[in-house]
Order: structure tokens, then C-alpha cells, then sequence
């Protein structure tokens, strides 16, 4: 059984307020994920209410990486969030609790927007 | 007010087995905030999808987390399937049912061990690991490791199980069963158990809820999700129940998991009696092509795979979220107001798993 | 080695591992595998370890803590590196944030095998890094005492 997965695609300005509408109606954030594209990133924001699942889609352009944070709304998201800003270098503002780019330390700065993952020249221990 | 003072919690700590580092506010005793950080574990394993094919990926879902590292390939799988449109045959749904519940109970032992020497129960954390040990062997017995199962795969599952061994393992099973009975009253009933557990660690029904808690955290605040309701493998054929329980403190969340062992032993019981015979796989062919949510109950609650295929042997994206994840941000508001001694317990009561959160 | 003269300590540390190597070492310590029997017992505390256990890669963010509790631990001290990851990276070797195995950071005396590496792997690999704890012990026993700082 799959259940339906719908995705609303909208503009990133309309996301505080939709995830609000959703946050009273008493829907649980599920995640926050991102997809790298050549020229945008694709948001998708997971809501579930009792099984039912649901989706917000937020597109941006990689020249132009900014969305608002819904931490208003879901004080939850703040972990998702700054994992956007440090792996997939987003900008969130109005972010409840900012890391500011230390809630992942990571070997490259924003590994997901790096072409091809890097191989480490790796031996085995003589 | 008292002064305050910054305690480092972690990331190497004695109750801790893996790093995960909270930054703990005090005033006198009492904790009036927490901050987590982590990436210590983190590896990045979801851009290895660039480099390996969907079928190679199973092995590293796999080894997302090794606790739960059965459900992982699983999950994984289901959602290559989905994309791919293939119907797993009925068998191996059964045995994927089987597995996936046996690694319930190992993890659930395992986290009532940690929990008991968490709040210093040396002997009964041994009582529970000497339990666990028989589930380990009929792990390994069946799926050829005792960590790392291997014995799933997209179609299906990569080995059966005969009948007559099940039938030996249903005998087995109520063995581990009488014998973990003999532990359960020592977590609901003990005095000293209790003093620790009951109380402590409050989360309301509607922060569950708001914050986005998970698995045995959300059930124990009162809210009957399972994931294994959405009926991906077996489970729609079998009869159970959601547990759940509304305290919202550590003792709920406590018995959430120690009802859970029992339920798990009774779905594998159903599960023995009802296999259907048959093939275990199909055979594979073409890409996935396509976007799905996995979504699966883990000993520590839902996990979600988003699968992004766009009909080329490796898939676009690859993105997991594990419930450890998901529980981070309730742990904090359960750790505000709490006293410092009670850190490492409530800690525990999310049963936190870092290396799935970082990936 | 015929018998342990003392009562080896064990620290473990998690580098990066996927948790597969680190229930396994708390197996050990369990009443099935039991090696308390030979008076090896796991400490949360740096200073009271002679064995280092460690799980895992080594990334960024995990090297200072690896280092420091390399450096609190008392000399005669031994550094055992569990499972493959914690050799040379293994499955995840290929990913953006592991550096690889724990001789990248600190010297490593042994290397238990496996994914996830058996408990009678890591008490074979703890058993013989007691040999090596004992040559460093006799090797610092030799040595000029006025150079001890």
C-alpha cells in the first residue's frame, strides 16, 4: 500500500504562512529536504497528520539560495534548517537557533553543491 | 537565581557509546537549557549514490546504522521497488516481516540495557544483553551476520528461511520470551527504577506533536502512530495494535519499548504461522525513475527515504531522515527544568542513535 | 603471552563508525563474551586507559577529540582500531567527509577486521595488543629515567 504523497509546488515567500496554516491544523513536521539541480535547489518541505502525508515544494535559484526560516512555526525545523545552511549552502533567515555554519564541520564547505563527491586519496595502512 | 554554569555533555561520555555533544546551561543543579551539536559521525554517505548503482546501495543503507541496519536496506529497497514498480513476491514480504522484528527486539534489549546502566543498574543492563545474545544467534543463524544482516535486496530477499526452521525458532522465541518476562517487572515495577523514570523528563502530548517526535517518543506521549499501520510488508495481514501510553515521562516511554518486545514476539509468532510459500525475489530490470517517501517504523521511530531516480543506474538523490534526528529538538525541551543527575537517563529515553542521524 | 600480569582498561571512542562495531565491543563486556573474566573492563575516563578501542573514520570534526584523548592516556598505552572503517575508511572511504582510517591521526599497534568486526575478532585484536602494552611497558622500564617528562 502506498499512501498518496501530494507536493504543492510554491514561491518561497508564501512558506511562513502556509507552514502555519498547517502547524494549527496540528500537522507534524516530518523533514525538510534538498535536491541539488544544475542551476536551483529544490526544497521539499514533509508534513504527516495521523498517516496522511504531505508535501510543500520551494524552488530556488542557486545564484539566489535565501528561503525564510518556518521556524515560527515548527521550532522543530531549526535542526533541518541549519543542516541546509551548512551542507547545501542556503541562507535561512529568522532562524530561531542559528549554528551559523557549525552544526556540521565538515571537510569541504557546502559538500552538496560540489560537482562530483571527491575521492580521498585513501591507502591501506602498510 | 543561581549563577550559571555551561557543562559540556559529551561527546565522549561514559553512558554515552557514540559522540553526541549538548552544551547544558545549569543554575545550581538544575538544567535550564540545552544545545545540542553534532556532526562528529557525520559522513556523508547520501552523495555515495552518485558513485555506486541502486543495487550497491543496499549494502550502505545498510550500514546507515548497524543497530537498525536491517530496516535500513529495507526501507531502502521499498522505496527502489516502488520507483521501479515491482511487486515483491508474498514470501519474502513474510521474511522482510521476520527480520525486520527481530532487529525490533535486539534494539529494544540492547536500549534496555543502556537505559538500566544509565541510571546505574549494572546488573540488570547484563540480564538484558545475555537475553539479546539468543536473538543475535538467531540473527545470525538465519541471515549469516550478526550485525550486518545482508539478506535484503531490491525484489526481495537474498536467502529463505525453511519451514522447519522457523518452526524451531517459533519453539526458540518462547524460550527468549519466558525469560525476558522474568526482566519486565524490574522496569515497570522496581521502586528504585522507578524513582528515576516516573516524573522526569515531560513531554506533552501537543509538544510531541509540534516539535516533530517520533516512534516510542511520540507513543509515549499519547499519540498512536506506528508507521507499520502505512502496511508495507506484512504487517496489514497480522493482528496488532499501536502501543501507547500518555505520560509523556521517561517511565512511559520505558514501557512503550518493553510492550513493544512483547508485540514483536507475537508478529514474528503470526508471521511463523501464517508464510506463505514461494519464491523470495523477482528479477530486476530497468532504472528507477521517479520521486517516493519510504517511509518505515524503526525500533527508534519513522524514518524517511526520499528516492529521486531519473532512469540512470545510480539515483539522483538520496536523502534519509532518521527518527534520531526527528527526536533531537523534544529532547531539549525534556532536558529543560530537568536536575543535572537526570541528564544521562533522559538522554537515553530518546534511544539516540548518531550515527543514522548524521549519516 | 601465557597470562596478563595486570588488568588491562579499555576507552572506546566512536569515530564515525555506523554503531555495527560499537554494540559489538559492548558485547564483549556482556555475559556471553564476558572479558571482565580477564580483568579488561571499559572506562569512561582517558586517564585510567591502557587500551584505546576505536570504532570508525576519522573526519574533520572528530580528530581534535580523537588527539586529545590519545594524548591523556598514560604511557604505556595501545591504540586498536575496530572494523574496516576505523583500517581505511571501508564503505565509506568514497565520502566527502572521511579521511580514513585512524592511522591518519594517531598510531594504531592493531587492526581487528570486519564489517561489523566479531566480539571474538576485538578480544583477539584487545589480546594482542596486550602483547604490545607489554614490549612498550618493558621498552619504557629501559628507559633513562631523567629524559621521563
Amino acid at each position: 500500500m502506498i499512501e498518496p504523497q501530494p507536493i504543492t509546488t510554491i514561491d518561497r515567500s508564501e512558506l511562513p504562512a502556509k507552514t502555519a496554516t498547517l502547524a494549527s491544523q496540528g500537522w507534524r513536521l516530518v523533514q525538510i529536504c534538498c535536491t541539488t539541480g544544475d542551476t536551483s535547489l529544490e526544497l521539499t518541505y514533509s508534513f504527516d497528520k495521523e498517516y496522511a502525508f504531505s508535501n510543500l515544494r520551494v524552488i530556488v535559484p542557486r545564484s539566489d539560495a535565501v528561503v525564510p526560516s518556518i521556524t515560527a512555526s515548527y521550532l522543530a525545523a531549526f535542526t533541518y534548517e541549519n543542516e541546509l545552511q551548512d551542507l547545501f549552502g542556503i541562507t535561512v533567515t529568522d532562524l530561531a537557533i542559528n549554528y551559523n555554519g557549525k552544526f556540521y564541520i565538515t571537510t569541504i564547505k557546502h559538500p552538496f553543491l560540489q560537482k562530483k563527491t571527491n575521492t580521498p586519496a585513501s591507502t591501506m595502512p602498510a | 537565581m543561581g549563577t550559571r554554569t555551561i557543562i559540556p555533555f559529551g561527546p565522549q561520555h561514559p553512558v554515552l557509546p557514540e559522540p553526541i555533544h549538548l552544551d547544558l546551561v545549569l543554575e545550581d543543579e538544575k538544567v535550564v537549557d540545552a544545545l545540542p551539536s553534532i556532526g562528529y559521525v557525520h559522513r556523508g554517505l547520501e552523495r555515495l549514490a552518485e558513485v555506486k548503482d541502486y543495487n550497491e546501495l543496499v549494502y550502505v543503507a545498510e550500514r546507515i546504522c548497524g543497530i537498525c541496519s536491517f530496516i535500513h536496506g529495507q526501507g531502502y529497497c521499498q522505496g527502489v521497488e516502488t520507483l521501479l514498480n515491482v511487486e515483491v513476491p508474498p514470501r519474502a514480504k513474510y521474511l522482510r516481516t521476520i527480520w525486520a522484528e527481530l532487529s525490533r527486539i535486539h534494539s529494544h534489549l540492547l536500549w534496555l540495557g543502556l537505559f538500566a546502566d544509565s541510571f546505574g543498574f549494572e546488573s540488570l543492563f547484563m540480564h538484558c544483553w545475555r537475553v539479546r545474545e539468543k536473538i543475535v544467534d538467531i540473527i545470525e543463524e538465519t541471515a549469516g551476520g550478526r550485525v550486518i544482516f545482508g539478506s535484503c535486496k531490491v525484489g526481495g530477499v537474498r536467502r529463505d528461511i525453511s519451514n522447519d526452521t522457523l518452526k524451531r525458532i517459533r519453539g526458540e522465541l518462547a524460550a527468549i520470551e519466558s525469560q525476558y518476562n522474568e526482566l519486565k517487572p524490574t522496569f515497570l515495577k522496581d521502586a528504585s527504577v522507578n524513582r528515576r523514570t516516573v516524573g522526569v523528563g515531560m513531554l506533552s502530548r501537543e509538544q510531541a506533536i509540534a516539535l516533530g517526535a517520533v516512534g516510542p517518543t511520540l507513543r509515549g506521549s499519547g499519540v498512536a502512530q506506528d508507521m507499520r499501520k502505512l502496511g508495507y510488508a506484512a504487517y496489514k495481514e497480522l493482528q496488532w495494535e499501536p502501543v501507547v501510553e500518555t505520560a509523556g515521562d521517561c517511565y512511559a516511554r520505558t514501557v512503550v519499548r518493553v510492550r513493544e518486545v512483547t508485540m514483536s514476539f507475537d508478529i514474528i509468532r503470526q508471521a511463523i504461522e501464517k508464510i506463505p510459500a514461494g519464491p523470495i525475489a523477482v528479477k530486476i530490470t530497468g532504472n528507477p525513475t521517479g520521486e517516493f517517501f519510504s517511509r518505515l517504523e524503526q525500533p527508534r521511530g519513522e524514518v524517511v527515504y526520499y528516492l529521486k531516480g531519473n532512469n540512470t543506474k545510480n539515483l539522483e538523490r538520496f536523502r534519509i531522515r532518521t527518527p534520531t534526528f526527528a527526536n533531537s529538538p523534544p529532547l531539549v525541551i525534556m532536558l529543560k527544568g530537568c536536575e543535572l543527575p537526570d541528564v544521562p537517563v533522559i538522554v537515553l529515553t530518546i534511544d539516540p542513535c548518531i550515527s543514522c542521524t548524521e549519516r | 603471552m601465557s597470562f596478563l600480569k595486570k588488568s588491562p582498561w579499555i576507552l572506546h571512542y566512536d569515530g564515525s563508525s555506523c554503531n555495527g562495531c560499537d554494540i559489538e565491543v559492548l558485547a564483549c563486556l556482556t555475559p556471553l563474551y564476558d572479558i571482565e573474566r580477564f580483568g579488561i573492563i571499559n572506562t569512561g575516563n582517558p586517564k585510567h586507559a591502557d587500551v584505546f578501542l576505536i570504532t570508525g573514520s576519522v573526519n574533520e570534526q572528530n580528530i581534535p577529540i580523537i588527539k586529545r584523548l590519545y594524548e591523556q592516556m598514560p604511557d604505556p598505552k595501545v591504540v586498536v582500531a575496530v572494523g574496516i572503517c576505523a583500517t581505511s575508511g571501508g564503505i565509506f572511504q568514497e565520502c566527502y567527509n572521511v579521511k580514513g582510517g585512524i592511522d591518519k591521526v594517531i598510531p594504531v599497534d592493531v587492526y581487528v577486521p570486519g564489517c561489523a568486526a566479531r566480539p571474538e575478532a576485538i578480544i583477539d585484536g584487545v589480546v594482542q595488543g596486550l602483547g604490545v602494552l607489554e614490549k612498550k611497558y618493558a621498552a619504557l622500564k629501559n628507559k633513562p629515567s631523567k629524559t621521563a617528562a
